[in-house]
């Protein structure tokens, strides 16, 4: 077994994992980037559409073209070693100078002695890597038809719409002829017109929400302009056919409840899901992360860092982001604040931020007076010209009206050391019980 | 035309064991699979439960082959290597009238010599099981009953019953029955398409479709009834599940709606237990997992709906009055028929394997033990049970397994190719086998990659690759093959 050393390992190749690798390289410290795939990028790579990087690089991109931005900026620093078709078999946390896992010990005592990595791959077998600290960096995985427990047959021709995205653009085979879409979330939006435009029929986008889950500007771009339904409020209330789908039965729903006798079916021999993703956390739980079920990504401080000393997370791995443009602004920052870890600085005094009114979550959930913060958050509401309010033991920070906000967009909003100051330098030196900070959207 | 002495029909788990077992004898067995691969009919959706023998009267066949067949799993494990725990199981009470009947089952299970048995108090059950709903006030705990994976099971059977010659007809489906009086091989058996072999004996161990069968070969009329379970499986991460197997006070006609550890360390709930007509009529239905979350949860309140990964149904096959009918044909010659084997069918496997043995012997089959039987198969090494030394060594020695191809179960290219190798192509039985596909993504991750082995090693185009056989491939074209209109 061999074994190598590092300052940071990073898990997961992608935009996130590329963006703090950078980051953290860039400052002189030795990084691996440990990636499962063949290539660095993660799904971005399947992502052949436009749209990426209006925000980051100030231009659109695809999502290869993304990736090899992030990939030429990494790859710059000659501090990063880049281990492909390398998978994660655990982690565990030196406590003692003995390897725990978290399950072992219930994630307490905190490692004492850093940290530890089982890589895999087929030319090197298992390599322990060792490292002061760990990027989580793994993304998301998509929700399916158990999480939502479609009933019905379970035959051939039923797809998240990850993977259909995958067999079209990387491998070049298409699942099927005659399409029904669940859920209009982005990757669905995406699908029906990538499905079209291969020369499959797409019958439908079913969403069981009455609004679209995906962004306005994909509904425009992917469904309008191929006149393809949108069933907003509709859900699919049976799969048919044994062997491979043969059609959907469709219900709507109207006043919270289905409605069988309004139900219709639809025929096809394919069906795509897009209901959701949830971050990819397995390796995370087994070092003994705490995660949050709100997002089901870990609870991170201001400087992200998990609930295990040296563990940091960010991207999707951290909670689901609708752009990576946002993904690469977090890890960018959480690689710089695993620096100051490697360099000793010590925490600055840190205050909880709760969800207020309306709120999902908000994130990190800790945040610094002394620093620049930069919050995320996702509203349980779809309202027009809503207040978002950032208050602290009463006294508010921040408020500023937003046009629009629904679940599916995220909102972001920073607050500096200036928000902070003024008859609150005690909470900064920790003197103050209550220095929660409350964020609403009323 | 190929000649059998045996020809067993129906590839599940009843099919699988007779054929293993007669696979000891100096015999010409074939086993017919109407499938594309075995253990794809009911015994693919089994619960997994090694039952104890305590739920069944005395006097019934049933309860006789359910207990040796229980006894006969340690000595299987070793030489088969399937995923087996005898974890125990528990039967939670609620109420004094429920107790009553758990001291009827006690006493019953004494009568049948089920080994360890024990009546619990409510602090004795709730110490076994602290997972109980605290309202439980009593219940019977039973040491050996255990958990497997049923395809897994019959996977093994098959493969050390062809290690010893037995001879597997996969897409074997029986279709017509020509029966001579005067030929040393009574049948011929023809498939729906057109193959056709010879056999002294015919074993009807098919399921569901046993009595047709038993119409093809000129047996007696017997009348199977599907009868549907509808299960839903659990994360492996879900907290608060328990240990054993936790069975409600039964009813009169089911052992009812269980809470199910399996041995790969998820947890599955239900089944059901509804007659149905279609014998393919593998549906689930809302209302149903409605019904299997409140009655899981009457028994362990921390069962969840968020923890389900998926939900699947299987089909029992009944017979009237409920017990196996194992016995030569009464109308017809050479016939053993093998029906109504519904719960606790998979445990009584073995013990009904030897059944058929002897029934086989006693209505004239020479028996001769043959030297070179091998009881053994060879031991896949799985990934995710190796400490990372005993990996690394294995990665050395094959670097497949150095490959992750399903990230949630942890699976190695090495497994899957193992799988295809036995025969198992396709993606439901890669799946089966490995279990790549059946963790908490359901195949979001590692589909293409299965398939893209698939390809490799089955020589398979990927659009010949199926979930489960006809009229179930997975893919239909690729991009360039359908006439694109653009928008419409």
């Amino acid at each position: 077994m061999k074994k190598r050393s590092y300052d940071t390992i990073v898990i997961g190749g992608g935009s996130a994992g590329l963006a703090a690798a950078a980051e953290i390289a860039g400052r002189g410290y030795r990084v691996a980037v440990l990636e499962r795939e063949l290539g660095l990028g993660g799904i971005l790579n399947q992502c052949i559409h436009n749209g990426f990087g209006l925000h980051y690089f100030k231009e659109e991109l695809t999502g290869p073209e993304y990736a090899e931005r992030m990939i030429d900026k990494s790859s710059r620093f000659p501090g990063i070693d880049f281990y492909l078709d390398s998978a994660v078999l655990d982690v565990k946390g030196l406590i003692g100078g003995e390897a725990r896992s978290g399950a072992e010990n219930d994630g307490k005592p905190q490692p004492d002695g850093g940290l530890v990595v089982y890589g895999i791959s087929k030319r090197e077998g298992i390599t322990e890597f060792t490292a002061a600290s760990i990027v989580l960096a793994m993304g998301c995985r998509e929700r399916n038809r158990g999480n939502i427990g479609i009933p019905g047959t379970r035959p051939a021709g039923v797809f998240t719409a990850g993977l259909a995205q995958r067999l079209v653009n990387v491998d070049g085979y298409i699942p099927g002829k005659e399409v029904v879409i669940v859920g209009s979330g982005d990757i669905g939006l995406i699908m029906a017109r990538r499905m079209t435009w291969v020369g499959a029929r797409v019958h439908g986008v079913v969403e069981i929400q009455p609004y679209p889950s995906g962004l306005t500007r994909n509904i425009a771009q992917c469904l309008n302009d191929f006149s393809i339904p949108l069933y907003l409020s509709h859900v699919v209330s049976e799969i048919h056919g044994r062997r491979r789908v043969e059609g959907v039965t469709i219900t709507p729903i109207e006043d919270h409840h289905e409605q069988p006798g309004k139900s219709f079916r639809l025929d096809c021999d394919t069906l795509l899901l897009s209901v959701g993703l949830v971050p990819d956390n397995e390796l995370s739980r087994r070092l003994g992360v705490v995660l949050n079920p709100e997002t089901g990504g870990p609870y991170v401080d201001a400087s992200l860092m998990t609930s295990v000393p040296g563990v940091f997370a960010c991207g999707n791995v951290l909670h689901v982001h609708d752009l990576v443009d946002w993904v690469t602004e977090e890890s960018s920052r959480c690689g710089s604040n695993v620096c100051d870890f490697l360099a000793g600085e010590a925490t600055p005094w840190q205050g909880a931020v709760a969800a207020g009114a309306n709120v999902k979550y908000v994130l990190p959930n800790r945040y610094t007076p002394s620093r620049k913060n930069v919050f995320y958050l996702r509203t349980l509401v779809v309202k027009n010209g809503a207040l978002l309010r950032a208050s602290l033991s009463g006294r508010t920070l921040l408020e500023r009206r937003l046009a629009h906000v629904q679940p599916s967009e995220m909102v972001t909003f920073t607050l500096g050391p200036d928000a902070f100051a003024g008859g609150h330098g005690a909470a900064a030196k920790g003197g103050l019980a209550d220095g929660r900070l409350e964020v609403s959207v009323e | 035309m190929e000649s059998y002495d045996v020809a067993i029909v129906g590839a599940g788990v009843t099919g699988a064991a007779i054929a293993r077992r007669l696979s000891a004898y100096s015999l010409d067995v074939a086993l017919l699979e109407k499938e594309c691969d075995v253990s794809f009919g009911v015994s693919k959706a089994n619960s997994g439960i090694i039952h104890a023998g305590f739920h069944h009267s005395p006097s019934s066949l049933k309860a006789r082959l359910e207990v040796l067949g229980n006894m006969m799993y340690d000595a299987l494990q070793r030489e088969l290597h399937f995923p087996f725990r005898r974890c125990g199981i528990v039967v939670a009470a609620f109420s004094i009238e429920e107790m009553k009947t758990v001291e009827r089952l006690y006493a019953q299970g004494l009568d049948n010599k089920v080994i360890g048995i024990e009546l619990c108090s409510r602090d004795r059950i709730l110490s076994l099981e602290p997972k109980l709903n605290p309202d439980v006030v009593g219940g019977l705990h039973a040491p050996s009953g255990g958990i497997i994976e049923p395809y897994r099971f019959v996977f093994s059977l098959v493969e050390s019953a062809c290690k010893n010659g037995v001879t597997l007809k996969r897409e074997f489906e029986v279709v017509e029955a020509e029966v001579s009086r005067v030929r040393r091989h009574r049948f011929v058996l023809r498939s729906r398409s057109g193959d056709a072999i010879r056999t002294r004996w015919v074993v009807n161990a098919a399921g569901l479709f046993a009595d047709e069968v038993s119409r093809i070969v000129g047996g007696e009329e017997l009348t199977i009834i599907p009868r549907k379970g509808e299960e839903f499986l659990m994360d492996r991460n879900a907290k608060g599940y328990p240990s054993r197997v936790v069975f409600p006070v039964p009813s009169p006609d089911s052992k009812g709606m269980l809470v199910i550890p399996t041995v790969e360390g998820t947890t599955m709930i239900g089944p059901t237990a509804i007659e149905v007509e279609d014998k393919e009529d593998l549906r689930t239905t809302h209302e149903n997992f409605e019904r299997v979350c409140a009655s899981a949860r009457r028994l362990v309140p921390s069962v969840s709906e968020r923890d389900i990964i998926t939900s699947f149904a299987g089909l029992r096959p009944t017979l009237a009055g409920n017990d196996f009918y194992i016995a030569v044909s009464q109308v017809q010659p050479h016939l053993i028929q093998v029906a109504g084997i519904q719960s606790p069918g998979l445990t009584a496997s073995p013990a009904i394997a030897e059944y058929v043995k002897d029934l086989l012997k006693q209505d004239g089959l020479p028996l001769v033990e043959r030297p070179d039987f091998d009881p053994a198969i060879e031991e896949v090494p799985r990934l995710r049970e190796l400490d990372p030394e005993a990996a690394d060594r294995l990665v050395q020695a094959n670097p497949d397994y150095g490959e992750v191809v399903c990230r949630c179960e942890t699976v190695s290219e090495a497994e899957v190719v193992a799988a295809i190798r036995r025969g198992h192509t396709t993606l439901d039985g890669v799946k089966f086998y490995t279990r790549a596909g059946m963790g908490r993504c359901q195949g979001g991750f590692c589909t293409y990659k299965t398939l893209k082995i698939i390809e490799r090693e089955a020589k398979l185009s990927l659009s010949e690759i199926t979930k489960r056989g006809e009229g179930s491939v997975v893919l239909g074209s690729t991009v360039g093959d359908l006439p694109v209109g653009g928008a419409s």
